[in-house]
């Protein structure tokens, strides 16, 4: 009842708790609902319990002892957080000022940033590798560059979502009005109502670092993909093991960051993290 | 003069996107640019050439090309159904409730699983010996005696189904978001049943979305690269995979510059989807304002 009561669900106004469930039961989608989820859940976790099985609980300890383990973990880590900064620095403040000043450019920026999803990474890499000057194609650094394009769409979407859930002009007329210059209007008025859109760009952003293969093996980096699969020549069970232990801390990670930002936002009075939109607090004012 | 400095009076309004537009331009554009000059030349002295696109269209490189679009088909049509159903279940489940973020998490996560990985799973459950594929034996049903097989095409979009519905329930919960629960308030107001307010409202509305998505995953499957590579070592012929193996330096003389016109190819193909979904995209934006 509490998240009720906070407003937190989109079709929930005040006592219209009991008419809900009626249409629910009317629907008779509840079965059906828990149908669809349990194979779904059957679907998603058949493959990492038969993984399991095979590698064996033991792999999981050596796996950690392998050479090289430590180090493309590391550099993958270092990746994540370079890529995570330039995205943020970059797109933030795109994103606001699209909405604040270039309202109509909204349907083009839209258009620009489905492109990195869709463009084959495999075609990109040649053409980079091709144009690159050679200082940058030396030090694994040039891999952040490259997945701050790839990352841009997701952090895009989720400040576009972020923005469009408050109502950005008013507020920022409100702080210019009371004196506040522009840094302090960012800093303390947007920054703050912009916190669970930075989360769902971040763990996007993470979760796409951590699960690059095709650009860093073709760059020939061993980050943590590539040595799996680098790896996998030597050792069956255990390589397994390192793609569970892959797939599990970044999911583990991702669900620490949703949970402590939704928590800190129904806190505040916000939406929860829904990584490619924020729910609205007030879904009957329109965009 | 006065029109000079309105001309840079609005100019300057851009001045704000300027640098994420440097960055798109040197890390899209260019790229992309340079692969499309790079498909018209020859390998050998740099001169203009139609011979890598002819390489490009013929034989095995026009068989990936039909493969790889059969494939992409198949693997956005199906997901995409199946994932706009899951992001119902999610959707109407509580805000907030862990089941929901699991949900969304994962689908974060698991979008982006893919390659060597996601190949290891899917042998230790559906590869000849694998768990599922002993359960089914054991039931009488051998899937690999009914025509399945793994390393095959049939193999390759049941894997693909493991990254590209989450992808879905990712980028379609949005536009379940859009559905404003008035509309569905009002229609059941004048009386309308579900299937009624879904055929004559929640449906037209959803449905450039949809098709919006579905064209992002058709992009999706048409540049996996590592997990079809991992799954059949080349043995089915897809335009990606055929493109890695020429930056990886498998060449003959003189064909060099194939993989690039190869790449023009995929880009062309996404330009035409892309094509499509501006299209549908200004539709649903017109339903959703």
């Amino acid at each position: 009842m509490a998240a009720v009561a906070q407003g937190t669900q989109v079709a929930t106004a005040a006592g219209d708790g009991p008419q809900r469930r009626r249409e629910r039961t009317r629907d008779g989608f509840t079965p059906w609902r828990w149908l669809i989820l349990i194979l779904a859940a059957i679907y998603f976790l058949l493959p990492l319990y038969a993984a399991l099985k095979f590698a064996g609980w033991g792999s999981f300890g050596s796996v950690v002892h392998q050479s090289g383990f430590g180090d493309s973990l590391w550099l993958s880590v270092r990746l994540a957080i370079i890529t995570t900064l330039i995205t943020l620095v970059l797109m933030l403040p795109t994103a606001v000022y699209v909405h604040l000043r270039l309202p109509r450019l909204r349907r083009l920026m839209e258009g620009i940033t489905i492109l990195p999803i869709v463009i084959p990474p495999v075609v990109l890499i040649v053409g980079l590798l091709q144009i690159m000057p050679g200082s940058l194609k030396g030090t694994p650094y040039t891999l952040g560059l490259i997945y701050v394009v790839l990352a841009m769409p997701f952090a895009y979407r989720s400040f576009d979502a972020g923005l469009r859930a408050f109502d950005l002009k008013t507020l920022t007329e409100a702080s210019n009005s009371l004196g506040a210059g522009w840094p302090a209007t960012l800093w303390r008025i947007v920054l703050p109502n912009l916190t669970t859109a930075m989360l769902s760009a971040t763990v996007l952003t993470v979760a796409l670092v951590l699960g690059e293969y095709t650009i860093a093996s073709l760059d020939l980096f061993q980050t943590f993909p590539v040595w799996i699969v680098v790896f996998d020549q030597t050792s069956g069970p255990e390589s397994v093991a390192a793609s569970l232990l892959a797939l599990f801390v970044t999911w583990i990670f991702l669900l620490a960051i949703t949970m402590a930002g939704s928590r800190q936002a129904r806190r505040s009075g916000r939406g929860e993290v829904n990584l490619f939109s924020v729910s609205r607090r007030d879904p009957g004012r329109s965009s | 003069m006065t029109w000079l400095v309105s001309a840079g009076r609005g100019l300057r309004r851009y001045a704000g996107v300027v640098p994420f537009g440097v960055y798109m331009v040197l890390g899209l554009l260019v790229p992309l640019i340079a692969v499309a000059i790079g498909a018209f030349q020859s390998p050998n002295g740099g001169g203009f050439t139609f011979a890598n696109v002819k390489y490009a269209t013929h034989g095995i490189y026009l068989h990936g090309f039909a493969q790889t679009i059969f494939l992409a088909v198949i693997s956005s049509i199906l997901p995409g159904i199946l994932g706009l159903l899951i992001a119902y279940a999610i959707w109407s489940a509580r805000r907030g409730s862990v089941l929901r973020q699991i949900a969304i998490t994962a689908s974060a996560v698991f979008a982006n699983f893919g390659g060597v990985p996601l190949a290891f799973l899917f042998i230790a459950t559906l590869g000849s010996s694998g768990l599922a594929s002993k359960w089914l034996t054991d039931l009488g049903f051998n899937p690999y005696q009914h025509g399945f097989s793994l390393y095959s095409l049939s193999g390759v979009i049941v894997v693909y189904l493991y990254f590209q519905i989450p992808l879905m329930v990712l980028v379609i919960l949005p536009a379940l978001e859009g559905l404003r629960p008035a509309w569905r308030e009002a229609a059941s107001n004048m009386g309308a049943r579900t299937w009624q307010y879904w055929r004559h409202v929640g449906g037209p509305v959803l449905f450039p979305s949809f098709l919006g998505c579905l064209l992002l995953l058709f992009g999706s499957a048409l540049s996996a690269y590592a997990t079809a590579e991992a799954m059949t070592s080349g043995t089915i012929p897809l335009t990606a995979i055929q493109i890695g193996s020429f930056l990886n330096g498998n060449v003959l003389a003189g064909q060099q510059n194939v993989g690039k016109a190869l790449g023009l190819g995929l880009v062309i193909i996404i330009a035409v989807a892309m094509t499509l979904y501006t299209l549908l995209q200004r539709r649903a934006a017109r339903w959703l304002q």
